[in-house]
Formats: structure tokens, sequence, C-alpha cells
């Protein structure tokens, strides 16, 4: 056990900082994934990024990435956090489609997509959720009806961050009407082109239209694009979302950071009585808490290859600790607390994201179905369902 | 970066988790020949020349099985102040100790001797008159000292700085110990226990607060392995990460024993199931040397002032 960079993790860390430095413009910092100017600049940031060599660390060489520790991508989303870099606009395509597209995809797939997700000229978008569809993602019902050699998809999804400006569509679609829960699932790679595809902005909880909708009205699906097997849909599925919770924790974390340093200064300015001392302390602890927890879990990644069951509550823990440090932040703006935007203290950063919090313990998993993963995969408790 | 114990620590966490669940009540002189009262002492007095960390996993098994003997005073928070020849005694199993760093003395009625903190330093006080109190945790019982005479200096007020930290550490690991239990008798029960045709852990009512638990515990075992570590490279963030620890660690297992009694039911409130026990546990260790508000203003201090 040794708590310290390796020689070669320091001189990565240092590479990047330096990196950063040097090619993180004002106009970027703080730029987050919803606001506009950030589509505008967000490719030219990614491509950078990916020109530096950044993109795809620890995916394998022969599929354009780095072929880099583990450690190093956790470095890597430490530093850009505590830069406050915005990310690769194709976060999408970079942490769910790609890996999926690693492991169920066909050489063609393979060679078709992942070079272009690394560099930004394409990007995903997720479907998976659906008005009828949310914690119990098997209850998908958007139809997939294959005819000679295409399927025709109609139906809707919701949720979907970067449909707007989504090149392709991970699509999980019910390819056999007769069939219930997770049998008959079909995994397609839709163009978002395609004639027939709808994207409606989903104005949210913070003004902002982070999420779409997307309607599908008897779109062409070339059946070549099925990732995995006709009804095997699942299985891909699950692939895709054990990717979206395993590399979160760090970047998590980070943000966390940020935000908390950013508490502290406000604390500092303002003032704060005891009790609110007091939970600016509790804050630091739980944050130095998952900092140790995802190192705890990357070094069992690391020497077992499978993530080990510390790392199943980081997300968790994160989305109810972002909530309480954003709140805290707002009592210690008190009365300017309801201003919004320019007119709010620090051009409404805490108004902003008091408000995005509430969407943490919802999205990639609600904490509800969180618990149940803990209580039923973890601890071994009866399952309910 | 590495967050993962040895093959050999992991083997002395195993070795020590299956002699405690045979020997539930080792002696002194049991766990000496174990070489655990030696485990952090230098080769060159005696002892194994292993780390805190090493000391760190012997708490937390410790903890776990609720040990009724001078293992956390003697060695977090005497250890420091004994001169060489003095920590040969105690990895040879010849000598255990406690140390009065204020009113209320822990392990009066096991610890051998006992070691005073004074205006200049660490002294060993011999001829006191020890009067050991009821305490709510009968297997960890407070005392006072009263009399007595300081017959020698151990150390000087330098070593102090270090004995409280290697006692914050202590006490957050054998706090895992006790939380890992807890949830651990919580989650058997739950599984077991049927009412209304069903084992009661298909209710979210039960499975979710065991779940916290389970996350609760996970994060206190990080913070408290941090601690261990700072401790023992002499890390500059070693005070912050003790503190920070023990609050977090003493809390967790709190609420724990707490959320394991209410799973339990009746069963959890009697006198004859252990929960009680280690619950009793985690209120000493949230109490002693400051309780988890008192230590996040040292924080909070360390972070804002």
């Amino acid at each position: 056990m040794d708590l310290r960079d390796t020689s070669g993790e320091a001189e990565f860390r240092a590479g990047l900082r330096a990196w950063l430095a040097a090619n993180l413009t004002g106009e970027l910092q703080g730029l987050r994934g919803g606001a506009r100017r950030f589509e505008e600049l967000g490719r030219e940031w990614s491509r950078k990024l990916y020109d530096a060599g950044y993109i795809g660390l620890t995916w394998p060489k022969e599929h354009g990435g780095q072929g880099a520790p583990y450690s190093h991508q956790a470095i890597f989303l430490e530093e850009m956090a505590r830069a406050e870099a915005p990310g690769h606009i194709g976060v999408i395509g970079l942490g769910m489609a790609g890996p999926t597209i690693i492991v169920h995809g066909t050489e063609a797939q393979k060679g078709r997509y992942l070079a272009n997700i690394l560099s930004a000229d394409e990007i995903w978008c997720q479907g998976f959720s659906e008005p009828g569809a949310g914690s119990d993602l098997a209850a998908v019902r958007c139809g997939a009806e294959l005819r000679g050699d295409r399927f025709v998809v109609n139906g809707q999804k919701v949720w979907s961050s970067y449909a707007q400006i989504a090149d392709f569509c991970i699509l999980v679609t019910r390819s056999d009407p007769a069939s219930q829960g997770h049998k008959g699932l079909t995994y397609l790679i839709a163009d978002m082109r395609a004639p027939g595809v709808e994207v409606r902005g989903l104005r949210q909880i913070t003004g902002e239209a982070e999420f779409n909708e997307i309607f599908f009205t008897d779109v062409e699906v070339p059946a070549e694009n099925v990732l995995g097997e006709i009804g095997g849909g699942w299985q891909v599925a699950m692939t895709t979302l054990l990717h979206e919770r395993g590399t979160m924790g760090f970047s998590l974390t980070a943000v966390l950071e940020v935000s908390l340093r950013k508490l502290i200064a406000l604390a500092r300015e303002r003032g704060a009585g005891a009790v609110q001392r007091d939970r600016i302390a509790q804050l630091w602890i739980e944050l130095q808490a998952l900092r140790y927890t995802n190192y705890r879990a990357l070094s069992q990644l690391l020497k077992t290859g499978t993530p080990g069951p510390e790392g199943s509550v980081s997300k968790l823990v994160w989305s109810e600790a972002n909530q309480r440090l954003t709140k805290l932040a707002l009592e210690l703006l008190g009365p300017e607390a309801p201003l919004f935007e320019d007119d709010a203290p620090c051009g409404g950063f805490w108004q902003y994201h008091q408000l995005r919090s509430r969407g943490n313990t919802i999205e990639a998993g609600t904490s509800e179905v969180l618990r149940n993963i803990v209580a039923e995969r973890v601890l071994g408790l009866p399952r309910g369902r | 970066m590495d967050f993962a114990l040895t093959p050999e620590q992991e083997e002395l966490r195993g070795q020590a988790r299956s002699f405690l669940e045979q020997t539930p009540e080792p002696s002194w002189q049991q766990l000496a020949e174990l070489g655990w009262t030696g485990v952090s002492v230098p080769e060159e007095a005696g002892g194994a020349g292993l780390g805190f960390l090493e000391e760190a996993i012997l708490h937390e098994a410790l903890g776990r099985a609720l040990h009724h003997g001078p293992f956390f005073s003697t060695m977090a928070l005497t250890l420091p102040a004994l001169p060489p020849e003095l920590q040969a005694e105690v990895a040879a199993g010849e000598a255990s100790w406690t140390l009065s760093t204020g009113s209320l003395v822990p392990d009066l009625d096991t610890a051998a001797r006992v070691a005073v903190v004074a205006g200049d330093g660490v002294w060993e006080l011999e001829g006191a008159e020890r009067q050991v109190l009821a305490t709510t945790d009968e297997t960890r019982p407070l005392g006072r000292l009263a009399g007595g005479a300081a017959i020698r200096r151990l150390a000087g007020p330098e070593v102090l700085p270090e004995i409280r930290r290697r006692g914050r550490a202590a006490l957050a690991l054998e706090a895992c110990g006790v939380a890992r239990r807890a949830l651990e008798l919580g989650v058997e029960h739950a599984s077991t226990r049927e009412q209304f045709g069903k084992p009661i852990g298909i209710y979210q009512a039960i499975s979710h607060p065991l779940a916290d638990t389970f996350a609760e515990v996970e994060l206190a075992r990080s913070l408290s392995l941090w601690a261990a570590w700072c401790v023992a490279e002499g890390d500059g963030q070693a005070e912050t990460a003790c503190a920070a620890a023990k609050a977090y660690a003493a809390e967790a297992a709190v609420a724990a024993c707490e959320r394991s009694i209410q799973v339990h039911g009746g069963t959890g409130f009697t006198w004859e199931h252990v929960l009680h026990r280690l619950y009793k546990r985690a209120l000493w260790i949230e109490a002693y040397d400051r309780s988890a508000g008192a230590l996040r203003a040292e924080v909070a201090a360390a972070l804002l002032d």
C-alpha cells in the first residue's frame, strides 16, 4: 500500500498539468455539458485532447487507444476536474458506446465506429429510457421489426443527452413484439440523421435543455447494425451500464472536490456559523472517504481484474453529498440564494448546481435502484421481485 | 498509487480473524505468542518490526471480537512513549500498559502498568490506587487513578501528537470491525427471519438501511486505512486524517449497530444477543478522545481558519 503516485504516474500527472496550463483557455474553463457555447467549442477542444493523446487512455492500442493503465485514466479525470476543464464532448461514445462495441461488436463495426468516437468526429447518444421504462429498463416498448435486411423502428426514447448533436444512438429496442422483460430485446446502432428521427429538447429544472426526447417513426436501421445477437440486447445493455457506473467514480469525486473548494472560499468570504462549519467538515470527510474508496476499488480492479464491492457505493454516496453541498452553499448566500444567473453571486453557479443536483440521485441508476443492487448483489439479501 | 493490502497483510488479517473466532478471550500472553504485542515494535527491541498498518489490521480484528484486554491502551496509546527496553518487555508479553491523559483511563482492570501525561511529558506512575468504574461497555471499563508516585520520565511532550493520532486511528479501525460485524448480523437475520410468509430482507424498509450501512462501512474503512497509512508514513496529513477517520468511523459504527438492532426487532434489544455489546463498544469509541462533532470542529478549523 502506497498512496503516493508512482514515478510513472507522477510524470503523467505533471505532463497533463503542463498541457492543461498551456491549452485550457479561460473561455473553456468551467463550461458544462449542457451549455450551448460548449457545443460550439466542444468538438475542437475534444480533438485537441485526442491529438495530445489523452483520449481513450485505457482503450486497447489496436482500437486507437493508448493502452495505458487505469491509474492514468483516474489521474486524467482528477486533473481535468481540478482544472475545471470541460470533458470530451463524446462522453456517451467514449464511456458507453465504445466500450460496448469493443466487447460485442463485429470487426467491421469496430473499424467503422471506434476511431471517430475518440477523435470526436462522431458524437453518440443513448436511447435506453422510455416514458414507460425508467428504472425498469426491461419494460422498453420501442419496436424494431425485421423486414428483410433492415429493422424498422417505431417508438420514443427519453433523457437522452447530446441527442441534438449526435450522429449515432445506442438504441435498445423490442424486436419481438410478443416478448416481455429481458427477452426479445435487440441492441441497435441507429443513425440519428436517418429519415423519421426527430429530436426535441427537454427543458429541465435548471432551465437548460441538457436532455432530449427522441421520436422514431418508421426509421430504417440496417440489420448489420445489430450489436450482439438479435434478441440478445439485454446482455449488451448490461455491458453498457457496467461501463457507465464503472468509470464514473473518479470524475464525480473530482467534481465534488472543486465544488468543495468553492464552498470553503464562500464560507471564508461570507462567514459560517458552528453548524455550517460542522457540515463543511463532514462534506470534506466524505470527499476524502470517496476519494480513497475509489483508490481502493481501483487497486482491487488492478489486482484481481474484477471490480470489488467497495466501488458500488461511490455514485450513491456522491449524489447525496453533492445535494447537501450545494444546498449548504445556498444557505451561506442567505437572502441572495433565490437570485439566478448573472444577477446571482458567482454568476449563478450555486443556484444552477443546486437545482442540477436533484438529478444526481435519479440519473444513471436511481438511489433506490442502487440500494437494491447493494442489498441483493453485494449483501446477498433475498430478492423482492 | 496502490491502495491494496499486501498478501502478507491480507494473511495477517485472515489469521487474526480466525484466531479470535476460535479464541474469543485471548490472554495477553497468547497475543504475545502470536507476535501481536510486538507487531509495530522495532526488531532491535525484540518486535516484528512491522508498521502501524499491520497494527491497525489487528485493531480492526480485535474490535470485531470485542476484545477485553489492554491491547489498545498498550499499543496505540503508550508504546510511542516507551524507551526500547520497555518496548521489548511489551513485545515479549511481560508488560502491558495504559495511559492516563485525563480524568478517565481505559483498561485499568487489565493493564499491568500505568503511565500518565504530566506537565513535561509522559511518566510511569507507581502505587496509584485504581478505581475501575461501572461502564456500559463491560469489555473496556474506564477508571480513575488516585495518588501514586511518578517514578520515571518515559518520554517528552513531543510524543503526545503521535499518541493522539495512533489512538484515533486505532479506534477508527476498531469501529470498522464493530460496524462490519453488526452489518453481517443484520444481513443474516434479514435473510432468515420470516414474517408474513417471507424473509424480511425482501422489504426495502429493511434492506435499504442495511445497504446504507454497507456504504458507510466501506467509506469508514477507506478513511481508517488512509489514516493508518498516514501514521505509518509520518505523512503531513496525519493529524486531519486521524480526526476525520475517527469521527466518521465511530458514527458509522454507532449507526450500523442501531440499524442492526432495529432489523433484529425485539431480539436485538435483549441482553442475550451480542448486538448490545457491539453497540456499547461503538458508543465507547465515539466518546473517547473527542466525539465526532468535536473532531469535525478540528477539521473545520484546519479548512477554514
